[in-house]
């Protein structure tokens, strides 16, 4: 953790807040940009917002833990989504999940992976349920997966 | 002009056949189509869904209305050589129905189709969804030059006289909706669509957005006009980016055109649509929490009134539909109210989108007029239960429905007559369930669902929701008590009458609906220390058997190493390790592992 946060991504987050900074609303957005940017939201980068927007950080702190998309840890180069709705509950997603946590190497509570490689999340529904059990990587899909599919999946983004 | 082909490959590139390997194809289609100089006799679509995304990749070669299923890029050369160049179907790729085997040529004659009224999927998997010249050769925006003609009172009643209610879930009277919109005061007025299809099971939301992006904002433009506004959200879930990039390509090209902008068609009307990526809460789905979250703040619900048509967005009136909604407005405009209300039922008119999925053979989206039974949509339709497994119940509604058993199977589907059951149309996701799955785990399911989804603004949603699920998860462990069954039903009345929004005032819906029509299972877990599906882990166990050979396959696939065992020795699988999952039982090739 603590990686160090690069100049020029800060360059480029006073560029997002000059941009969209004073409308309103936005705050939204700007948080979903500056993770594009950073990966996840460090502290500094919610405090420079909150500087620039005039929200209390507060507030900006209240939004990010709301949503599920915003993570306040690094996360992985590769973002494993493992849909967890009722069609892949019914057709053994369980059993996906623990592959994946098997096979990346992931215990507990642990959602990323020491190298940075992998981050492993759960989502409720990816809207493919024809495909069940179905997990996400990045913005692939993968379906009708059974637990020996997902080695060779995860190998393609090594 | 472009030269008209004699021949068009519908390549399916909805998100369920692009994840099947479409993506390859269509390349492949197009190359192998330039070698043979063919390439400007046949052209080549990516369309939206056409519905039946387990047998993806599909493919339909028209003009025969040839269906083509599971389609490799292997198989391309095929259906070029034979059917493309010698007219010769390719029996192999066909679709076959699965209580006969008997292939079928013809896509209007597969029982999947035959009975479904496409009406809001009409365009989905026929159109190119990036075209707006094909959405507008399939009559696309005839119902928005209707609107633009008569009196947005007229337009109004129009769409009361089709019937047509919201297709989110609530069920509210569309037209009454978009009336009370127009009459509140202001001269800033917003229309929203609900894009934030957040039911687990549930994606017909995602199939029109991906297939038929027009037609959303045609009729949020039709809206727009009709209640006086100049301004468009659409929320749309951050997990559909493909739904995503069409709807801004559609824009753009409406608004290069002159369908969006301003003096839309000549008529001095002004329209403008944005797009906003919902961050992932389910909650958001509801209106008043949906408005907090484009505003920028945490997306919780809010008492209501005031109404989102007095005070909704930044305090202006706004009217919210739901993807479903808005894709019936333009028909109903081009053809008449009347129309639309010809098929359904008295009190629910025109079709439903229904999205199959779980233990059926045909899973996808099937279209239907209110009032079919729930037996002709999974047995008709759906094709039945696979491996001949005996059907047990079907949930509809998502978290906030519930399980029909065999008994209800006839009962005519509408909003009415599902909420009598103990169900509700939600937004139309129905998962089969067979023998195998057990009542109280698809309780605790949802019950898990709901409680890590609830916002924590009221307290018997947020503290209601988490006493029921740690009983069900209690009763699933082994440990449930005779008291937990009456505890469950009053903590669930409480919470009905209690939650501030709906998603609290629905959560117990399916502990409550399992309860009544599946009582004996939570009977058996308590009394009898038993899951008759064999699902619960607590009650089952996994044991090797004296056929083992000793290959190792087990262990090998066991996700958590809970089997040891050397080569072509008898394997153990250690019961405390053993998660249960079934994948040694499934992969062992000598039926040496029993479930008991």
């Amino acid at each position: 953790m603590g990686e160090k946060i690069a100049e020029k991504d800060m360059v480029r987050l006073d560029e997002l807040l000059a941009d969209l900074g004073s409308q309103r609303g936005t705050l939204i957005p700007i948080l979903q940009k500056s993770q594009e940017i950073f990966g996840y939201l460090p502290r500094e980068v919610l405090v420079r917002i909150s500087e620039k927007t005039g929200s209390p950080l507060s507030r900006i702190y209240g939004v990010v833990t709301f949503y599920s998309q915003f993570h306040l840890k690094p996360r992985g180069r590769n973002i494993v989504r493992s849909c967890q709705g009722t069609a892949c509950h019914v057709r053994g997603a369980k059993g996906i999940l623990s592959e994946l946590k098997k096979e990346l190497g992931l215990e507990g509570e642990e959602a990323t992976t020491k190298d940075l490689g992998f981050t492993l999340e759960t989502v409720a529904c990816i809207g493919c349920c024809g495909l069940a059990p179905v997990i996400m990587v990045n913005d692939e899909t993968h379906g009708r997966l059974v637990p020996d599919s997902v080695k060779g999946i995860l190998d393609q983004y090594r | 002009m472009e030269k008209l082909a004699r021949a068009h490959v519908l390549v399916c590139g909805g998100t369920g056949c692009s994840s099947s390997g479409s993506k390859e194809i269509i390349p492949e289609m197009r190359d192998k189509l330039k070698e043979k100089g063919m390439d400007m006799e046949v052209k080549v679509v990516e369309t939206g869904c056409h519905g039946l995304c387990e047998l993806g990749p599909l493919v339909i070669v028209y003009p025969e209305g040839v269906f083509y299923i599971r389609v490799k890029p292997a198989d391309v050369d095929e259906i070029i050589e034979n059917h493309l160049i010698k007219g010769r179907v390719v029996e192999r790729l066909l679709y076959r129905e699965p209580a006969t085997l008997a292939t079928v040529p013809d896509y209007d004659d597969i029982a999947f189709y035959k009975k479904q009224k496409r009406y809001a999927l009409v365009n989905c998997g026929h159109i190119n969804p990036e075209s707006l010249e094909e959405y507008i050769g399939a009559d696309g925006y005839e119902g928005l030059a209707k609107a633009l003609s008569m009196k947005p009172e007229e337009v109004i009643g129009e769409v009361k006289k089709s019937g047509l209610r919201g297709r989110g879930g609530g069920g509210f009277p569309t037209g009454n909706k978009w009336q009370f919109t127009r009459a509140a005061a202001g001269d800033k007025k917003y229309v929203i669509c609900n894009a934030d299809e957040g039911d687990p099971g549930a994606f017909m939301d995602r199939s029109v957005l991906e297939g038929d992006p027009h037609r959303i904002l045609e009729g949020m433009i039709i809206c727009g006009y009709s209640v006086g506004a100049d301004e468009g959200y659409i929320y749309c879930r951050a997990e559909y980016p493909l739904a995503i990039k069409r709807l801004q390509g559609a824009i753009k090209q409406a608004m290069d055109t002159g369908l969006l902008g301003e003096n839309i068609l000549g008529s001095g009307f002004n329209f403008t649509i944005h797009i906003k990526e919902g961050a992932g809460a389910f909650v958001c789905g509801e209106e008043t929490a949906l408005i907090a979250s484009i505003e920028g703040r945490r997306g919780m619900p809010r008492p209501r009134p005031p109404f989102p048509a007095n005070s909704g967005l930044w305090g202006k009136p706004s009217n919210i539909n739901n993807v479903e909604t808005f894709a019936n407005i333009p028909s109903i405009l081009r053809d008449g109210g009347d129309y639309f209300a010809s098929q359904g039922t008295e009190t629910s008119k025109g079709t439903k989108v229904f999205a199959l999925t779980g233990k059926i053979n045909n899973t996808g989206l099937a279209e239907v007029p209110m009032g079919i039974t729930m037996r002709e949509i999974i047995y008709d339709i759906g094709g039945g239960i696979p491996d001949g497994k005996k059907f047990k119940a079907v949930q509809i509604g998502g978290p906030s429905g519930g399980c029909l058993p065999e008994q209800l199977l006839d009962l005519a589907i509408d909003y009415e007559s599902l909420t009598k059951a103990g169900a509700m149309m939600g937004s139309g996701g129905l998962v089969v369930m067979d023998e195998t799955t057990c009542m109280v785990d698809v309780a605790r399911y949802f019950l898990n669902f709901t409680q890590d989804e609830s916002c924590g603004k009221c307290t018997p949603c947020r503290e209601g929701t988490k006493r029921m699920l740690e009983i069900l998860n209690r009763i699933c462990d082994g440990h449930g008590t005779d008291d937990d069954i009456p505890l469950l039903e009053s903590l669930a009345s409480s919470i009905k009458a209690g939650s501030l929004c709906a998603l609290g005032q629905t959560a117990p819906n399916p502990v409550l609906s399992t309860l009544n029509f599946f009582r004996n299972d939570y009977e058996a877990h308590i009394k009898d220390h038993k899951c008759p599906a064999g699902v619960c882990a607590a009650f089952v166990g996994y044991t090797i058997t004296d056929n083992c050979r000793g290959c190792g396959l087990c262990k090998k696939v066991c996700p958590v190493d809970a089997i040891t065992g050397e080569i072509k020795g008898k394997h153990l699988i250690d019961p405390n390790k053993c998660i249960k999952c079934g994948a040694c039982q499934a992969k062992c090739p000598f039926k040496a592992i029993d479930k008991g």
